[in-house]
């Protein structure tokens, strides 16, 4: 992959640059500045999501109820989780996607640049309807993100708002998912064949066929809910016929395959800094790219291990215990796949590297306690208590979160043309994994003890944990003001940045100028 | 650049030390790490395997996490060395995937075998119907007829309202405590059958080792065999509305004999209960009574000044119904309100609890309109 040969060069009169004012930003259709709209909205939802972990986390300082109604607590448990997953993570990889995937196959642009604008301009709409109901009378979605019926036909006006909501954001990512097939599988330069490929573009390749898959299943789920509500219907009622834990199959066969797209690409970008600052080509990439394949394959027959308490057949239980395990044999190939890559590298500790291997190490851990609840007689004890809060949120925030500002770093000085604020960067890395663990750590140890999640109060033996946890939140939550502040100073100014930024960097993207031109890649390039 | 770094983490280190030593003053917490090891074989068998589980993800993490250490301190760019050009190994490749294969193995076997006998519910001794409802637990022996609803402690309820200003350090059992226990025999195999009436439930005792969901118009199945005398304490594990985290679940285990006793007890007092509908009641004595049927059934959704919450649950203070329509005063609290949290509570109170949270409810916050409902009217409303 070293032999890549560009013939880029970028006749001015033919660049033409983003329109002026505001308007730029509306009717773009550049890949660019739809990447910077989708990564500037993950940013701010980020915030709002994060004060709503916090207006938890203070509630739990305490035994004893001091801050809010539990009514209010169950929404902000409800809506954080929404707001995580559909307004930060996703939105997040979809931006990485608008900025990188062109300019790492060598095209000039998305596939589909118009349905690219619209996909990113109905978040925002979806969100409002979403997040208007805290406002109303009766207040939000209470039922938790999974909205199990009954519990979630209970829900007031705030239902069809949130309903359509759900519709919006998957439409919004449907979109996505076909653009970036499109432009994999049309646009990549001459000589890029598939399995040369950066493992981002292949990560992510995969994850959008993920996403066509299962979030038309959602959106079929939540209209049952609909219709369940309001026309009659029932499809998850016991009286009427129905029954409440088919809802629980169909969400989570859409559900376990949107855990893995909420990964898969953070380990793309984690496979591409890790090659970069250990100055060694990424070990096994054949198997990263196949083990990427069969975990999602083995997504779509896991789902129910979700529901192991729910009084499947016994077989079931046994079918979907022992798929789950296997998960653990691709997940280990990847981590093994990247300890191989740094070993015997030169490996340099720059932020990029330190979200990375902080990333690894994390993951990792988040995947043992995930092989423990894979085990059906034992998940029994873990379900639903503070062990699978601290599971789940380990692979996603020093998982998942972690990959993501990995790659904001890994990029930002290709986007901005300027280096950013080393020191700080560090700083923030090191503040957010104290703290990330000073809070999600403890969380093992009172579900094992025996906490149920989503309960506003607890019983006082629980409390020295969670006093802990709610420190680590705050220290967290603060640390990411230093995200935004360390990337407003790197957009402002600061060191100019070489076009290849990084000594070990390979691959088409840092072939082109920091920051690259409007357009890139006319004439495309041609891979030997 | 180096020093700084390492002086943020020791800062970072010292500052987190100081917390968590003021914190530890406030606790009145045992610190439990780790998995309840409970009172059952199977609780026990579960405990094992979780402890098997464990160390094998500590040694892998050992191996993997040792290896990226080694590689982080000798591999570095800083100490000069030229990187390595290897990137595949085919060998490596299947090694990394046969080795987990087995271990998973390994594994797989001793969990699907305790499976098959967590599954095995014939033969029990007792039966126990549960079901769930928001935000309380009904029990029902199938074969003694004896039947109560456990509802989350009075003190518990008391301390756990919005700033309340009780310490819940100083509640016995906070949270982890009913107004009344399921009694059950030790050395006896109970069948545990368990449902819900409105929403998804789920009823877990970890020393027990049982977790399962109730699922209205569904029935689950689960079964325990009790070793020691004890009381046991667990809580609802499945979102089930505003007072999910207000429902726990005591079992008190006792001697055969001892239970025995407790179930003749309890026959008796059922009986006096039913009885006690057929005489006039006073207002004095409704009301009494009602606030307390109140203070436990209703005050979660209703609130303590029956004004509910707005745009959720719906205030009782000078509504019409509340005020002029009796008859579906009485109907709404007997039959409750399908598609919403309001329970038909006929199937949960007596007649006389009813007959007193319904004169309650329409003489209390200045209502004042001095209805009195009898228990006799109540019972002859539950025969038509």
């Amino acid at each position: 992959m070293n032999a890549y040969a560009t013939t880029a060069h970028h006749d001015d009169h033919h660049d033409h640059g983003p329109a002026p004012g505001l308007m730029r930003w509306v009717t773009t259709t550049n890949h660019k500045d739809i990447g910077t709209l989708y990564l500037w909205f993950s940013l701010i939802m980020f915030f709002i999501g994060g004060a709503m972990a916090l207006v938890i986390r203070a509630e739990l300082f305490q035994p004893g109820l001091q801050v809010v109604d539990p009514h209010f607590f169950n929404q902000m448990t409800t809506l954080h989780a929404l707001v995580m997953i559909f307004g930060v993570v996703m939105p997040a990889f979809v931006g990485l996607a608008n900025w990188m995937l062109p300019m790492m196959v060598g095209a000039p642009d998305m596939a589909l640049p118009r349905m690219n604008n619209w996909s990113f301009w109905i978040l925002p709409f979806g969100f409002s309807l979403m997040l208007c109901t805290l406002f109303m009378e009766g207040g939000g979605p209470a039922a938790g993100w999974t909205l199990y019926p009954p519990l979630s036909l209970q829900t007031g006006n705030a239902f069809p708002y949130l309903i359509f909501s759900i519709h919006l954001l998957g439409v919004s990512s449907i979109m996505g998912a076909i653009n970036i097939i499109a432009t994999i599988m049309n646009l990549r330069a001459p000589g890029m064949t598939y399995m040369k490929m950066p493992l981002f573009v292949w990560t992510w390749f995969i994850t959008a066929y993920l996403l066509i898959a299962v979030m038309p299943v959602l959106a079929g789920a939540v209209t049952m809910l609909l219709t369940d509500k309001y026309f009659g219907t029932s499809f998850f009622d016991a009286a009427g016929g129905g029954d409440p834990v088919m809802f629980q199959h169909i969400f989570w066969f859409f559900g376990h395959p949107e855990v893995y797209i909420l990964i898969l690409p953070s380990f793309g970008l984690v496979s591409e800094i890790i090659p970069t600052f250990s100055r060694k080509r990424l070990f096994g990439y054949n198997s990263m790219v196949y083990a990427t394949a069969s975990i999602a394959f083995l997504s779509f027959i896991v789902w129910a291990h979700h529901m192991f308490t729910v009084g499947m057949p016994l077989t079931g239980e046994i079918f979907f215990m022992f798929t789950t395990m296997l998960i653990a044999v691709p997940t280990g190939v990847k981590v093994f796949n990247w300890v191989s890559t740094m070993w015997r590298g030169a490996m340099t500790f720059e932020t990029p590297m330190l979200f990375a291997l902080g990333f690894v190490i994390m993951f990792t851990i988040g995947g043992f306690s995930g092989l423990m609840l894979a085990m059906t007689p034992i998940d029994f004890q873990y379900h639903d208590t503070y062990f699978v809060v601290a599971h789940f949120h380990y692979v996603l925030v020093p998982g998942a979160i972690f990959g993501i500002i990995g790659g904001v770093y890994y990029w930002l000085p290709k986007w901005t043309g300027h280096m950013y604020d080393e020191r700080l960067g560090k700083i923030h890395f090191w503040s957010s994994t104290i703290f990330v663990n000073i809070l999600f750590f403890p969380m093992h140890f009172v579900g094992l003890a025996g906490m149920p999640r989503r309960i506003p109060d607890y019983a006082v033996q629980f409390t020295d944990f969670n006093q802990i946890a709610t420190i680590g939140a705050f220290g967290f939550g603060f640390s990411q003001i230093l995200l935004l502040a360390i990337v407003v100073k790197c957009i402002r100014g600061g060191e100019k940045a070489t076009d290849q930024v990084w000594e070990g960097a390979q691959g088409l993207e840092w072939s082109v100028s920091s920051p690259p031109p409007y357009h890139t890649f006319d004439p495309q390039p041609v891979i030997k | 650049m180096k020093i700084f770094e390492r002086m943020s983490v020791l800062r970072s280190a010292i500052l987190s030390a100081i917390l968590l030593s003021t914190l530890s003053s406030t606790a009145s917490a045992d610190w439990q790490l780790n998995l309840t090891e409970g009172v059952t074989e199977i609780s026990r068998r579960v405990f094992d395997m979780h402890m098997m589980v464990l160390w094998i993800c500590f040694w892998i993490g050992v191996v993997v996490f040792g290896a990226m250490t080694i590689s982080i301190i000798r591999h570095r760019k800083s100490r000069g060395v030229t990187p390595a050009t290897f990137h595949e190994s085919m060998t490596a490749e299947i090694a990394w995937t046969v080795v987990p294969f087995i271990i998973l193995v390994v594994m797989a076997v001793p969990a699907a075998k305790t499976l098959i006998v967590m599954e095995q519910t014939e033969d029990a001794e007792i039966t126990l119907k549960v079901t769930g409802h928001q935000w309380k637990w009904e029990y029902e022996y199938l074969e003694s007829g004896i039947r109560f609803i456990s509802n989350l402690h009075p003190d518990s309820r008391e301390a756990a309202q919005l700033d309340s200003g009780i310490d819940p350090a100083s509640v016995e059992n906070y949270l982890l405590e009913t107004d009344r226990h399921v009694v059950l025999p030790v050395g006896k195999k109970v069948r545990i059958l368990l449902t819900a009436s409105d929403v998804l439930h789920a009823w877990w005792l970890p020393a027990f080792a049982v977790k399962k969901d109730a699922i209205p118009g569904f029935i689950n199945e689960m079964w325990m065999i009790i070793d020691e005398e004890g009381i046991y304490r667990g809580q609802c594990a499945e979102l089930c509305g505003r007072d999910h985290g207000f429902m726990p679940i005591v079992v008190d285990a006792r001697s055969q004999s001892d239970y025995d006793d407790w179930v003749t007890a309890q026959l008796a007092e059922a009986e006096a209960a039913a009885n006690s509908a057929d005489r006039e009641w006073a207002m004095d004595e409704l009301m009494e009574r009602g606030e307390g049927v109140y203070a436990t059934y209703c005050v979660a959704c209703h609130q303590g000044n029956g004004q509910g919450i707005q745009g959720v649950f719906p205030s009782l203070v000078g509504t019409p119904m509340a005020l002029e329509d009796l008859e579906g005063h009485i109907d709404m609290v007997m039959n409750g309100k399908p598609g919403t949290a309001m329970q038909a509570f006929s199937t949960q109170l007596n007649d006389a609890d009813l007959a007193a949270v319904i004169t309650y409810e329409r003489n209390a916050w200045g209502n004042d309109t001095g209805d009195i409902v009898q228990p006799l009217t109540v019972k002859n409303l539950r025969v038509h």
